[in-house]
């Protein structure tokens, strides 16, 4: 993976901008010790890795301003952070740029139960959320599986999922309102606690921008009252297109689960073996199926789908009884990365999304892949979404081996979009999917959205590198094709 | 005469374009124009009619999601979601009766226009707007050149989501020629709790308390006594006081416990009714679509104003006391639609101040031409967010070829 080339004058620099943070953040929010910056080298994708120039932890709304307003006036990058837990090396460090953690911003400002929102700094965790409402009842919705460490900042910058999405949506679609600090040090509101806000929808294409807009510095979500209960059944079936198919079925006669996962076999295992959640080891593919809601809905859906269920060959069924037994029913789920991850040195995760129909073919194609990359692959799915996680074994020691495993990693999303699916459903681009972009999109699909980038960061220092394969000046980007009286009048109806 | 350009597909549509690019001519972007009276007035020569790029292109109901071109009606929509038992959740209000159509007629507009000014119902406060369920699209930018985002899959974060940033736009920053969202089953059974008199105070803290509670209400609105007398629903229209409605929406049993517990939880407030099947989705409608306004208070101007619910009654109070007219809420306090004795400013500058405090944004959906082309419709911008809007404006549609001044004046 290629990244820009750091720029030395910055560099040359570095003595007089950790001078120039030292004003703005008094104290250890200025990091520039070696030993110290090590801690930042990487996020979640933790093949790459590369020291940042210095790491700055501001604690308030108006040093985040002050220090992007200096960096915006010296030529200096900023690479925003949360709790670095991103899968695709979003908040990976530039030698050339400020690291800028917003891990200080945690504190939750504002509970507001009867417009049902709160109101919190970016650095709270996505479960401090829930913690801080939830003895009222209260929680927040989206739930990635990280969810004990990654920020609530870092889920808007991903627009981040979880098991629960189908049913409760994405981050999107649990934001009201943010605070954000341009790259020139303009703060900006967008939002709050009333909905839809005219003019263009800022909030929508802040969330999911994945740093290279804005620095969040305040978020209100929606908070939900928790439903009166839940119960998940587990369903194993002899094949996955089975168990795909028990997924439509189960959609089709009009049920929305609170949540619907899929396991193969190999996740089954690995899972099994770590947190003896009790489930089925032959079984070729597990549902997760949650219906949550008043005690009554929840019996009484829980029943259809069982029959569903056994319509479709399962071959395998078990209800929680106890709240207990529900949690052990996810706590495989939960841990799948974990779990996988002590089978094998490395392993790398991919993250695409299909169209639900073509489970079965992009299995079987991958099981071919890995076969002919001679690497082990095990799959988690959230089923309900189509959202495709296939994690890939290898040993980055073994010389050419994570070569090897990106490669198939690179083949898996180019299949996910040959199918009709895209290459990220809830990680992010970041560096890893970068370069694969131009297999969904065309030259003037990336164009469009880099001109977005320009309306927010004309001068391409926030969080450069990502995302985008290519990065093209703003003023080229502006430049019109068409000239002035060129084109004839179309031939098209007209009246 | 205004020309009209009518293209029968995305070629046409990127050929109508580059032209105007080149003869700076700007366009008036529509499909059935139903939605015309929303907006300021566009100051354009031509009008690029995109009625012909129609039709359900790709629907699987068990995939969950639809793809139709922009002009497709929303009554064709409606019917093949019908026929799977689906629907679109966020329930987009239809603008026809409010514009003097009928009031019982199937949904005029199409779903581009839904898309384009982010259209929602009742459930929005449940399930979201059309922002939330508008997952790709294909489009002419008004530069002349052919880009989509998104896709045609429920979950995707590759890429900025353009999506988010068309859907509320009112065709001011390209030309869309296919679109995709999500769709999703219709619930089993729909009820409506009523609770009869109460002033907006005490009936906006039921709804929020309603909206707080595990019942998952798909609908929450407060229409006081004037406004609930001119229902054409004999329940409503009788009581001779307030009604507060709580629709509940799911599998039977469900409803039926649900409602239960809302009516344990009213009956200390007041009297309280149930509404079922047919007269639940009637009501629903009246209140999606600011039938109260129509008819013989045609002649009114209509604001739609969103703010945080518990700050809707002070609000409205603001407003009926310094303007007169009549209000009722939706989104539990947080929706507020005001009508009142046609003004030459609408009001505006009142409207504005009474939301000033708490945070919110007034939209003047109903007004004559001229009203519309002097007043802002749309919430003005603090200085540096309506910057970086221009911004994104020119990242689009540098020239100002499509729908100038829809939104803004000389944007
Ligand atoms: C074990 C494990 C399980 C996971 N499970 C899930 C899952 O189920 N679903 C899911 O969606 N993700 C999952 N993830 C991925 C990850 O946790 C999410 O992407 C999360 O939202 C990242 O949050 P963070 O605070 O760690 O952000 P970081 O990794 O620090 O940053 C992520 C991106 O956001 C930007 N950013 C961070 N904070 C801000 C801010 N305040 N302003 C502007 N930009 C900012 C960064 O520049 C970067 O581009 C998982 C990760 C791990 C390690």
């Amino acid at each position: 993976m290629q990244m820009p080339d750091p720029d030395q004058r910055v560099i040359e620099r570095r003595a007089e901008i950790i001078k120039a943070m030292r004003t703005i953040v008094p104290g250890e929010g200025v990091i520039a010790d070696e030993a110290m910056l090590k801690a930042f080298e990487c996020d979640g994708l933790m093949a790459y890795r590369q020291l940042p120039l210095i790491v700055v932890l501001p604690e308030t709304t108006a040093q985040v301003s002050q220090i992007l307003a200096y960096c915006h006036l010296n030529d200096v990058k900023i690479v925003p952070r949360g709790a670095g837990t991103g899968l695709s090396g979003g908040a990976l460090p530039l030698a050339d740029a400020i690291t800028l953690g917003l891990s200080k911003f945690n504190r939750v400002l504002d509970i507001d139960y009867p417009n049902r929102c709160a109101v919190v700094q970016p650095g709270v965790t996505n479960l401090g959320v829930t913690k801080a409402v939830e003895a009222d009842g209260f929680y927040y919705a989206p739930d990635p599986s990280s969810q004990i460490a990654c920020s609530i900042g870092g889920n808007i910058a991903e627009n981040s999922g979880g098991v629960h999405c189908l049913k409760y949506g994405l981050t999107t679609n649990n934001v009201l309102g943010l605070e954000m600090v341009l790259m020139d040090g303009t703060v900006l509101r967008l939002g709050g606690k009333h909905l839809d806000p005219g003019g263009y929808d800022l909030l929508g294409v802040m969330t999911g921008s994945e740093g290279l807009l804005g620095v969040i510095t305040e978020v209100t979500v929606r908070i939900l009252k928790k439903p009166e209960t839940a119960r998940a059944v587990l369903l194993g079936f002899n094949s996955s297109e089975e168990g795909g198919d028990c997924v439509a079925a189960i959609i089709n006669a009009g049920i929305i689960p609170g949540g619907i996962e899929m396991m193969d076999k190999p996740a089954i295992h690995a899972t099994e073996e770590f947190v003896h959640a009790g489930y089925p080891l032959d079984v070729e593919a597990l549902l997760i199926v949650e219906l949550d809601g008043p005690q009554i809905e929840v019996d009484h859906l829980i029943e259809q789908v069982g029959e569903i269920a056994k319509g479709q060959g399962a071959v395998y069924s078990r209800i929680s009884e106890t709240e207990e037994e529900r949690a052990v029913f996810w706590s495989g789920r939960k841990n799948a990365f974990p779990a996988v991850g002590r089978m094998s040195p490395d392993y790398l995760c991919m993250d695409g999304t299909i169209p639900r129909n073509k489970l079965a073919l992009v299995l079987k194609r991958t099981a071919e892949l890995s076969q002919k990359y001679g690497l082990r692959v095990a799959n988690v799915f959230h089923a309900g979404d189509g959202n495709l996680h296939p994690l890939i074994l290898f040993d980055a020691n073994q010389p050419g081996e994570l070569d090897k495993a990106e490669q198939f990693g690179g083949d898996i999303l180019k299949l996910c979009v040959e199918v009709g699916g895209v290459l990220t459903g809830e990680h992010g681009v970041g560096v890893e999917k970068r370069d694969l972009m131009g297999e969904m999109f065309t030259e003037d699909d990336l164009k469009q959205q880099q001109r977005v980038k320009c309306a927010f960061d004309p001068t391409h220092q926030l969080n450069p590198g990502k995302v985008y394969p290519t990065l093209h000046r703003c003023a080229e980007l502006g430049r019109m094709h068409i000239s002035r009286g060129q084109v004839p009048f179309p031939d098209i109806p007209r009246f | 005469m205004t020309e009209i350009l009518k293209p029968d597909n995305a070629d046409q549509v990127l050929d109508a374009v580059k032209w105007a690019v080149s003869e700076a001519t700007p366009l008036e972007v529509r499909s059935l124009g139903t939605k015309a009276g929303f907006g300021r007035p566009v100051q354009a020569g031509r009008v690029l009619d995109l009625s012909n790029l129609s039709g359900i292109t790709d629907y699987d109901p068990g995939e969950l999601v639809l793809t139709a071109g922009p002009a497709t009606p929303m009554a064709e929509i409606e019917r093949a979601l019908a026929a799977a038992n689906q629907e679109l959740q966020f329930e987009p209000m239809d603008l026809g009766p409010l514009y003097g159509g009928s009031t019982d007629a199937p949904a005029t507009g199409t779903i581009g226009g839904v898309i384009a000014a982010n259209l929602s119902g009742p459930r929005r406060v449940k399930s979201g707007a059309a922002r939330d369920h508008f997952l790709g699209f294909h489009a002419v930018s008004g530069r002349g050149e052919v880009f989509k985002s998104g896709g045609k899959v429920m979950k995707n974060v590759t890429g900025f989501d353009l999506s988010k940033l068309m859907a509320g736009s009112f065709g001011t920053l390209a030309v869309m020629t296919e679109v995709t969202v999500k769709v999703l089953p219709r619930p089993e059974k729909t009820r409506t709790v009523l609770l009869m008199g109460g002033d907006d105070e005490a009936a906006v803290a039921a709804l929020c308390d309603a909206l707080g509670s595990s019942h998952e209400v798909a609908g929450a609105a407060h229409l006081p006594a004037a406004v609930a007398a001119r229902s054409g629903v004999g329940y409503v229209a009788g009581a001779g006081a307030s009604v507060t409605a709580v629709r509940i929406e799911g599998p039977g049993p469900s409803v039926e416990h649900r409602c239960a517990a809302l009516t344990d939880q009213f009956k200390a407030l007041g009297a309280v009714e149930e509404l079922h099947s047919h007269n639940s989705i009637a009501f629903w409608r009246e209140v999606r679509d600011a039938i109260p306004f129509t008819g013989d208070r045609a002649g009114d101007q209509v604001w739609r104003i969103s703010v945080p619910p518990t700050a809707g009654a002070e609000v409205v109070r603001r407003l009926t006391d310094g303007l007169g007219g009549d209000a009722y809420y939706d989104w539990g306090g947080g929706l507020i639609w005001f009508a009142l004795p046609t003004r030459e400013d609408a009001g505006a500058t009142a409207v504005r101040a009474a939301i000033a405090d708490c945070g919110g944004h007034a939209t003047l959906v109903r007004a004559s031409a001229d009203v519309r082309q002097a007043v802002e419709v749309f919430q003005p911008q603090p200085g540096p967010l309506d910057e970086l809007s221009r911004r994104v404006k020119d990242a689009f549609d540098p020239e100002g070829v499509l729908n100038p001044g829809r939104m803004v004046a000389g944007v």
